[in-house]
């Protein structure tokens, strides 16, 4: 049967989520320009509030709300930890973009590589 | 289980993520970081995490959108093209298949998706879905979480939101600086010397 | 700004007060469905921003001034940590709600609405606020 585990479709949400989360990385670490690289960090905070949806959901239940003739409901403890990471997420974004800003003032460019090549000018 | 429409809009975020990857041009980057996070939220609807896809839509879709195309405003529009040497792309992504590999064998052994009897599912979530209309008494088993149960977490979050505000304020108000360097401590003596 | 753009002046003025009234459905009925403090806050202060990307920074400082998001954003912080004090004092622990009214189901009711508006009002003016520094930035 462990054949049979590897090939169970019951995975395939994590590893599509992986793929993700490796594309945001792979945008921080090899892109230069610091706009996208915030972008490519939302792109793996996002994929990593997949996986934890993906852990809380329950087959066949609803979203966790009390009504009339509801009994199964998802796990509420993963909503919670993500609903408050996401507007975290938004604030520490926007403290970043404010640091881009104050480098693009200060070095007038966005570029890590043109940002490093002045530094060493000056050094 | 096979979930056909979880399926297909992860794979729209793939397809997204992709394009965001190649793309120079800043100003699509932005919108489709945009379109990303509405993707999202509809995978959240799908996923039953309602509160969560709400917060989603509205923040990750609108504001977050809103302040990137800001920040496009004050910097510029257009991602330098040059040709990079082959090991600034090939190391890169050397280091993300390997962590990629990495994490889907730690999946390997995870609990199926949608299981009901994930360790998860066992341990705080069955107090919060059974007992919590009778001591909190909310119909929203989120928000007595949110703001009962977790309630020093929830403050610790609201804290650091004002700590984000605080620090913006503090590198983006106050007078641009015309002159781009300002006098070192040694040019500052220097001068004191000559008068 | 934007002065030559009827469609969009006209659309936005209808549009405020209905975006402003379902920011309050979702900050009081955050109880009963989705929605919350923090879902809330930002749609709240998403209105205030089309406001200011229609009618320009200008008028819309002249409704809202930043000096008075920046108090807002430090009152809802202190209304939450202000709540788990007062719970204190009515003889339970830190942010524990059931000793703020007779009954406990109704403190905890009370303790969710105050708790809920603190955060609602520190997301609020957090969002207007930045969206505010990043856009006087340009001038």
């Amino acid at each position: 049967m462990e054949s049979f585990t590897f090939l169970s479709p019951g995975l395939y949400n994590y590893w599509i989520v992986i793929f993700l989360m490796m594309v945001g990385f792979y945008i921080v670490i090899s892109r230069g320009n610091l706009v996208k690289k915030l972008v490519g960090l939302n792109i793996f905070q996002t994929s990593v509030f997949v996986l934890y949806i993906s852990m809380g959901k329950v087959e066949g239940g609803t979203a966790p709300i009390f009504g009339e003739g509801f009994e199964t409901f998802s796990n509420p403890l993963p909503h919670v930890l993500i609903l408050t990471a996401i507007v975290v997420g938004i604030a520490t974004t926007a403290l970043g973009l404010a640091l881009v800003v104050r480098i693009r003032e200060e070095y007038g460019t966005i570029e890590e590589d043109d940002i490093q090549a002045q530094e060493d000018e000056t050094r | 289980m096979l979930d056909i429409l979880d399926i297909a809009l992860l794979f729209f975020m793939a397809v997204t993520a992709i394009s965001i990857l190649r793309l120079k041009n800043l100003f699509a980057v932005v919108m489709l970081g945009g379109i990303y996070s509405l993707l999202s939220a509809l995978i959240f609807v799908n996923l039953d995490a309602v509160d969560v896809a709400f917060t989603e839509a509205a923040v990750g879709a609108g504001i977050s959108t809103v302040l990137m195309l800001g920040t496009l405003a004050l910097t510029s529009r257009e991602e330098k093209q040059e040709k990079k040497p082959s090991h600034k792309i090939w190391l890169p992504l050397m280091v993300c298949i390997a962590t990629g590999a990495a994490l889907v064998y730690g999946t390997l052994d995870m609990p199926r998706y949608g299981d009901p009897n994930a360790p998860i599912h066992k341990h705080v979530a069955p107090r919060y879905i059974n007992d919590s209309m009778d001591e909190v008494g909310m119909p929203n088993i989120v928000t007595s979480v949110l703001a009962s149960y977790r309630g020093f977490d929830t403050l610790g979050e609201t804290t650091v939101v004002f700590t984000a505000v605080v620090g913006v304020l503090i590198l983006l108000t106050g007078r641009r600086r015309r002159d781009k360097r300002e006098p070192t401590l040694e040019e500052l003596e220097e001068q004191e010397e000559e008068v | 700004m934007m002065q030559r753009k009827p469609i969009l002046r006209v659309t936005s003025k209808v549009f405020m007060p209905f975006i402003l009234i379902f920011a309050l459905y979702v900050q009081f009925h955050g109880d009963f469905g989705p929605g919350g403090g923090f879902q809330a806050g930002v749609i709240f202060g998403s209105s205030f921003i089309l406001y200011a990307l229609i009618f320009g920074l200008h008028d819309a400082k002249l409704v809202l001034p930043s000096v008075v998001l920046e108090v807002m954003a430090a009152l809802g912080v202190l209304i939450y940590a202000g709540t788990g004090v007062v719970s204190f004092f009515t003889g339970d622990n830190f942010l524990n709600y059931n000793s703020l009214a007779h009954d406990p189901l109704h403190g905890q009711h009370y303790g969710i609405l105050i708790v809920e508006l603190g955060v609602g009002l520190t997301v609020f003016a957090a969002m207007t606020l930045i969206f505010y520094t990043f856009a006087g930035r340009g001038r």
